[in-house]
């Protein structure tokens, strides 16, 4: 991983508010990411010609922005799972379980009572031990990941659903003051959401940890050669279990920005969030057989989808529509992106 | 042997040139091969041996040159005219689908079957015929391949290339996957098949069998043809040494140490290790600058012994101690951290990371050493993993560069490297030498003499007798799952281990 995509990965989080500094951008671009700058490109013009103003505004940006944050943080951690060459297909029910568990009446007076972080301490526990679940029971107990995650699915959205009585649960609901939770995750930090951000930290602290720590050199070993990261000495196992912690992690943290976003904690969140998440990183450049992938490729696989659907959303069309391109997007940019990757090499 | 000189050739290749990116990998290549001849290619790692025999199947496309087949200029545009000429090629990594059986595998692509339904009983005994002509009837047609040995997996390819009309049978390395006996069969089949007027191309890296098989060589380096048509019987060795490297080199085997190594400190230990089904019953004391080397048939349970000492298996009884601590069963990363390491069998799907920087795969077992906080220096990696390709002599240098892009013995180099940098105590190499070029080879058997004489205990297993003699100070002969025989490497000799190796004892 060169330095260039650490600083094509860096200017785009921080650039992306401004479209037209954005296109200036990724003229520059090169390598493995290129078609789906392209790509990407594409879709502002589309954008731009097709609803003007109101696409190439800064709060439009912004929009796009908060809306892609909470894909976006379970797209970092499916990232990593898929270069460690499993598949988590249960991010979506960890999500709406992780949203539950910590609206319940319970959690939010203990919260009013305390601190509001307790919330966010459940979310993250409960994503966090779905992961395990998950890890423990691939590594240790040979369940093919598609299955044990299928599994996990069907699981935490049932017990989500248990816990809800299939009701939603409302932030704040039975008098419990939960508004420094509300607050928090609402602010503007330089005139950015709070959620933006968090997209951004863990899309930088994702970054690094692939490129830079022992961690992520495990992880591509472990995704890429099994066999021989096993006999190099890693503990194959273990790192497995790690890497579905830290996707579980992953969409607790997108549970919580979930909830605040709609005050709500239900079982229906998140819904087909592994669809859209496997979606974005494979558009993005990651081989679903592992290996290789990268964090740069996701964000920019996050950003089209997120784009796509903002200027369906501007040109009032349909959600079947948006559906039907999106199909044909990640396709195109899949053959896109092969394309340029071969004459590159040439 | 049986080939007439004056036998018009079956195919004739002139002037072949292949261009990849940034590579010319054929450069004027000329090759004929006459009907019913055993024709020999030969060359280094990265000479364009496998280039040349993609082009004659009908994979790659040559950017200039002509092929004549039959006396016919042919392109072989696709493989599927290539085999419809007539040609059959067996890969290296062998081509079979793994789920399918037996039989489905020989008919892949040209089923037995009659208005599109399947003859299966037919197609079986067809398959039983094809197997019984190659000495091997005791595999069954209805076994799934995946459950096959390598050895009989290649079996399996040869009947699928004798179930079509073949008249050209290209062979890549087939004797890397055979046993002493399994060889001897093959040239059997080979001898049937050119006595029927088969043409039969053949490419190893031993020369010795060669010489027992071989017709005429065609040597090829740096993607030319430096020598066509030599008769094997009037070439010696040292000169196809001499076309191969563009030198003359001895296949040498670096000297063993003054004083006997076993009266240093017993470093790796073994005690009464077994492995239901597979061994049982095996002691091994291997001391600091000893090189120990387990002969025997592939098959009669040496890989697995190594790999149980490692913990890549885990052991059913017994135990593996280092410096007099016990290590943990069935634990490579105990393994390790004692301070073992293995060079595997199939360096490429289990030594390497293969898309990953030289640099990566040299420092993945000693990571932490370079991280502070989790956090690599990638810098001081890729400082001390060059001292060490430099010292190694890997070619070309460069520690970012894909291991994939480096020859057999540069990648063994990298495995060794590895090892090297986190100054393991026990070293367990299997095969180290296989698939690696005549030139790399004496490298490699001075590299391992060399960590031997650091104070490193070494454990070598080898197919090849004289490998296996030459390098090690003491060796123990492994048959059917028992250590048969334990004594100085000096005290035998190849006849001798051959006969532990097949009858369990030495003939008087």
């Amino acid at each position: 991983m060169s330095q260039d995509t650490a600083r094509v990965e860096q200017a785009a989080l921080e650039t992306d508010r401004e479209p037209n500094k954005l296109l200036g951008l990724l003229r520059t671009s090169v390598g493995r990411n290129a078609g789906l700058v392209v790509a990407l490109l594409l879709i502002c013009i589309v954008g731009a010609i097709t609803a003007g103003d109101r696409f190439t505004s800064t709060d439009n940006a912004l929009t796009i922005l908060r809306l892609a944050a909470t894909i976006g943080v379970v797209s970092i951690g499916m990232t990593f799972v898929i270069i460690g060459g499993g598949i988590d297909l249960s991010v979506g029910a960890i999500v709406a379980l992780s949203s539950v568990w910590c609206t319940t009446v319970s959690t939010q007076t203990m919260a009013a009572d305390t601190h509001w972080s307790v919330m966010v301490l459940v979310a993250l526990m409960v994503g966090a031990g779905c992961g395990l679940i998950n890890g423990l029971l691939i590594a240790y107990g040979n369940i093919v990941p598609f299955i044990m995650t299928l599994a996990m699915l069907a699981s935490a959205r049932g017990l989500a659903e248990i816990i809800s009585d299939k009701k939603t649960q409302i932030l704040g609901a039975d008098g419990a003051d939960v508004s420094g939770f509300k607050d928090f995750f609402n602010r503007e930090i330089l005139g950015v959401d709070v959620q933006i951000w968090v997209f951004v930290l863990v899309a930088v602290i994702g970054w690094i940890l692939l490129n830079r720590t022992t961690f992520g050199r495990r992880t591509v070993a472990v995704g890429g050669n099994p066999e021989a990261a096993r006999l190099a000495g890693i503990n194959v196992k273990r790192h497995t279990v790690y890497l579905y912690v830290l996707v579980g992690v992953c969409a607790g943290i997108a549970a919580l920005l979930l909830v605040a976003k709609t005050t709500t904690g239900t079982s229906t969140h998140g819904n087909l969030y592994e669809l859209d998440a496997i979606a974005a990183v494979v558009i993005g450049g990651t081989l679903l057989t592992g290996g290789r992938g990268t964090i740069v490729g996701t964000v920019l696989g996050v950003l089209i989808f997120q784009t796509l659907t903002n200027i369906f959303v501007l040109n009032n069309r349909s959600f079947s529509e948006q559906q039907l391109f999106k199909g044909v997007i990640i396709v195109a940019a899949v053959l896109l992106q092969q394309r340029l990757a071969s004459r590159s090499s040439t | 042997m049986t080939a007439n000189p004056t036998t018009a050739p079956l195919l004739q290749m002139t002037g072949i040139v292949k261009e990849f990116p940034g590579v010319r990998a054929l450069d004027g290549v000329d090759l004929d091969v006459r009907p019913g001849e055993v024709h020999c290619l030969l060359g280094q790692n990265g000479a364009g041996k496998s280039t040349l025999i993609k082009v004659l199947s009908g994979f790659h496309q040559p950017d200039e040159g002509t092929i004549t087949w039959d006396g016919q200029e042919t392109p072989f545009s696709t493989p599927a005219k290539a085999i419809e000429h007539g040609v059959a090629t067996i890969y290296q990594e062998l081509d079979l689908v793994p789920h399918l059986d037996v039989t489905e595998n020989v008919f892949l692509g040209h089923e037995v079957a009659r208005a599109g339904f399947s003859q299966r009983a037919q197609a079986r005994k067809r398959v039983r015929e094809l197997l019984a002509r190659l000495g091997h009837p005791e595999i069954s047609p209805t076994r799934i391949v995946d459950e096959l040995s390598p050895a009989a997996q290649q079996v399996v390819s040869m009947a699928r290339a004798l179930s079509r009309n073949t008249r050209m049978l290209v062979l890549d390395e087939p004797s890397a996957v055979l046993d002493q006996e399994g060889v001897t069969n093959l040239f059997r089949v080979i001898r049937d098949l050119t006595e029927e007027g088969v043409a039969v191309v053949y490419i190893s890296h031993r020369l010795e069998e060669i010489r027992e098989i071989g017709d005429r060589i065609t040597v090829l380096k740096d993607g030319r043809t430096v020598a066509t048509g030599l008769a094997v019987a009037d070439t010696p060795t040292a000169e196809l040494i001499r076309l191969m490297t563009g030198r003359s080199i001895e296949y040498v085997f670096p000297p063993r140490p003054a004083t006997a190594p076993d009266r240093g400190a017993a470093v790796l230990e073994v005690r009464d290790l077994s492995l239901a089904g597979v061994f049982t019953g095996v002691d091994l004391t291997v001391h600091a600058g000893e090189i120990v080397g387990l002969a025997g048939l592939v098959g009669a349970g040496r890989s697995e012994i190594i790999e149980t000492v490692y913990g890549a298996r885990r052991a059913s009884s017994g135990e593996v101690s280092i410096d007099g601590k016990r290590v943990r069963r069935g634990s490579v990363t105990s393994a390790v951290r004692a301070g073992m390491g293995l060079a595997p069998e199939e360096r490429k799907s289990q030594g390497l990371l293969l898309d990953e920087a030289v640099f990566k795969n040299i420092t993945v077992s000693s990571m932490t050493r370079f991280a502070r906080l989790g956090f690599l220096n990638r810098g001081e990696e890729r400082r001390r993993s060059a001292e060490l390709t430099a010292s190694l002599d890997v070619r070309p240098d460069g520690v970012t560069r894909a291991v994939r892009t480096l020859s057999g013995g540069n990648q063994q180099k990298i495995v060794l490297a590895r090892w090297l940098l986190r100054d393991c105590r026990v070293l367990l190499l299997d095969e180290p030498t296989r698939g690696v070029d005549v030139g790399a080879r004496s490298e490699i058997y001075q590299l391992i003499r060399s960590l031997a004489d650091r104070g490193v205990a070494v454990v070598v297993v080898s197919s090849e007798i004289e490998e296996v003699l030459g390098l090690a100070d003491r060796v123990l002969v492994v048959r059917e799952g028992e250590v048969v025989h334990e004594s100085a490497a000096t005290e035998l000799d190849e006849a001798k281990v051959l006969d532990l190796v097949m009858e369990g004892k030495v003939h008087a």
